[in-house]
């Protein structure tokens, strides 16, 4: 009689409600992937007229209203490749120390780990200004590609650390224990075992550092400029492709087709970089580590 | 000098007869049947009659934080023999086994006391080298911990570690310590099949091998058995029966009959109730231990009553 109950009455009820989450959970889903789509359809629908081979190889001219995006890809990807040459071994080699290096609890570690909690929530805004004041005034780099390369390696740097020492964190102690009991180094173990496994996580990071640094524009527009000519040396300034939407949308009327256009051109590069960087973080770890 | 010639005798021989171990006392036995060699390494000769100390404890203490974890623990382990650490759960037997390879050096706040002389020489000295200790002592953990690399490649790392490069040493090595443990037969066509697809016993028995490839004097086992189902548990116990004689092996076990199957000596630890501090009680033959223990606390332990 009582088992009947429990079968008749909380059967459905159950039922309903695990469906209910479940559709839910589409929902949220539908909506995250729709968003992306409804952006990535109006950049095509505003911006494919004119995206061409011609557009990514050509100076803008007017402005911006014409011509192409040639220079602007130009600096985009120098300051991209500075702000990522610093940032990278100097984030990583800072993720390494915290997590394998330096005991958990430790006052260095923690105090480290908090000012790279500050300075991730710092506005880009008062990057800029920093970088500004440091790089182009105090060393005297000017409003120049080096400057603003660097100002963004300051901003990439709590991304990096925090994502790679969550990663190294994440790998199973059991694997620190038995290389050392086996009288293994330190450095031994981290590259061997410790950084294959961690891999996937360091390249999250370093992909949400990319995507933060490419889409950058109030930091740059104070260190590397918003000069829309070929840039000639590293200490030359620069219009990143950020900014030049910025100005195109902003400050230059009848500069919205060649806006979407450098968007959509700037959505696919993120696109593509993400695609490479995935594909390499799998080859080495399955080049290195043996577990499928 | 009579046991180094026997220890010289079991290693020249790695292919030790595996059976007729079972439930045998090898302290008696072994002194009764003098030294026939081809039965097992237990019953092989005088070995474990003339005690001779390989690692020698005194006053250990280990602490964590400002917590004393272990307390003033005085023992010698003897050559070639199996001694079992046996007590309650919390009573530092494990924090005890890692002291002797060094492994409590990862411990954060983890101090230790006292000194480990092992061949005579103090291992918490500065100039101790802690990766020559390591390899000289092997370490085989509860959970069977293989890297997430091949079979083949999780006892060539080590090797590499220790400047065994060259591809047929490391192939050789590779096969004798499979062979010791029982495994070339069931992985020697698929050595390059990640180690993880593996099962737990032959997991565990792939990370005995590891540790063996690095020809260590001594193993430490922590637990071998415990994560492993019986049929496994019993396979890696054959094994380290048959290794018995040609390392010095300690092992922490909670199962007293698995120790008392297989241990030479026995060590009995026990924790205060209060200060949640761990202590030797006694220490002594392992027949000894389970027959006639000294303590009263040994005898409620092992006979079931407390603990």
């Amino acid at each position: 009689m009582a088992n009947k109950q429990i079968v008749d009455t909380g059967k459905p009820n159950h039922l309903l409600r695990d469906r209910a989450i479940q559709l839910l959970i589409y929902l949220v889903v539908l909506c995250v992937s729709g968003i992306f789509l409804w952006i990535l359809l109006d950049l095509i629908r505003g911006g494919s007229a004119l995206l061409s081979w011609d557009f990514l190889i050509s100076m803008p001219r007017d402005t911006g209203r014409a011509g192409g995006i040639g220079s602007i890809l130009v600096s985009t990807l120098l300051v991209l490749s500075i702000a990522l040459l610093v940032a990278l071994p100097i984030g990583w080699a800072t993720a390494v120390l915290l997590a394998e290096f330096i005991p958990a609890m430790s006052s260095f570690g923690s105090w480290v780990r908090y000012s790279l909690q500050v300075l991730a929530g710092v506005p880009s805004i008062v990057f800029g200004l920093f970088g500004y004041a440091f790089f182009s005034i105090y060393l005297g780099m000017g409003f120049s590609i080096l400057s603003g390369g660097l100002t963004l390696a300051c901003m990439l740097l709590p991304i990096l650390v925090s994502t790679a020492e969550a990663g190294l964190r994440a790998v199973p102690e059991s694997y620190r224990l038995s290389a050392a009991a086996l009288g293994m180094s330190r450095a031994a173990t981290l590259f061997h075992v410790l950084l294959p496994v961690a891999v996937p996580a360091w390249a999250a990071g370093l992909l949400l550092g990319i995507g933060r640094a490419a889409a950058e524009t109030a930091a740059l527009m104070f260190t590397s400029g918003y000069v829309d000519r070929m840039p000639e040396s590293l200490l030359d300034s620069g219009r990143v492709l950020a900014l030049h939407i910025f100005d195109l949308s902003m400050n230059v009327p009848g500069g919205d087709a060649p806006a979407h256009a450098s968007a959509l051109v700037l959505i696919l590069l993120l696109l593509m970089i993400n695609l490479v960087a995935m594909h390499l973080t799998h080859l080495w770890q399955r080049r290195k580590l043996n577990t499928e | 000098m009579a046991a180094q010639e026997a220890e010289h005798r079991m290693r020249s021989k790695p292919d030790i007869t595996t059976d007729a171990h079972e439930g045998v006392n090898p302290v008696q036995s072994g002194c009764a049947q003098g030294s026939t060699y081809t039965l097992s390494p237990l019953q092989a000769g005088p070995y474990c009659c003339i005690p001779e100390p390989v690692i020698q404890v005194k006053a250990l203490s280990l602490f964590y934080g400002g917590k004393c974890a272990l307390d003033t623990v005085t023992l010698d382990i003897y050559r070639g023999c199996i001694t079992a650490l046996i007590g309650p759960s919390g009573c530092g037997k494990t924090s005890f086994l890692s002291a002797l390879n060094r492994l409590t050096d990862l411990i954060p706040a983890c101090r230790i006391d006292g000194a480990v002389h092992i061949e005579g020489e103090n291992i918490f000295e500065d100039t101790c080298n802690v990766q020559q200790l390591r390899k000289r002592i092997g370490m085989v953990f509860q959970k069977p911990t293989p890297f997430p690399l091949s079979i083949q490649r999780n006892i060539a790392l080590p090797l590499r570690e220790h400047g065994i490069t060259r591809r047929t040493d490391v192939d050789v090595i590779t096969e004798q310590v499979l062979r010791d443990v029982g495994l070339w037969d069931e992985v020697c066509d698929r050595l390059d099949t990640p180690a993880l697809s593996l099962s737990g016993g032959q997991q565990q028995r792939l990370c005995i091998a590891r540790a063996l490839a690095l020809d260590p004097q001594i193993l430490l086992m922590d637990e071998p058995c415990s994560a492993l189902d019986p049929i496994a548990s019993g396979v890696v116990e054959d094994l380290i029966n048959r290794l018995s004689g040609r390392y010095t092996i300690v092992i922490v076990t909670h199962n007293l009959a698995q120790a008392r199957r297989i241990a030479n000596y026995a060590a009995f630890f026990w924790v205060k109730e209060r200060e949640r501090t761990g202590h030797l009680v006694e220490f002594g033959h392992c027949q000894q231990i389970f027959e006639t223990p000294a303590h009263p606390l040994t005898a409620a332990y092992v006979s079931g009553v407390k603990g």
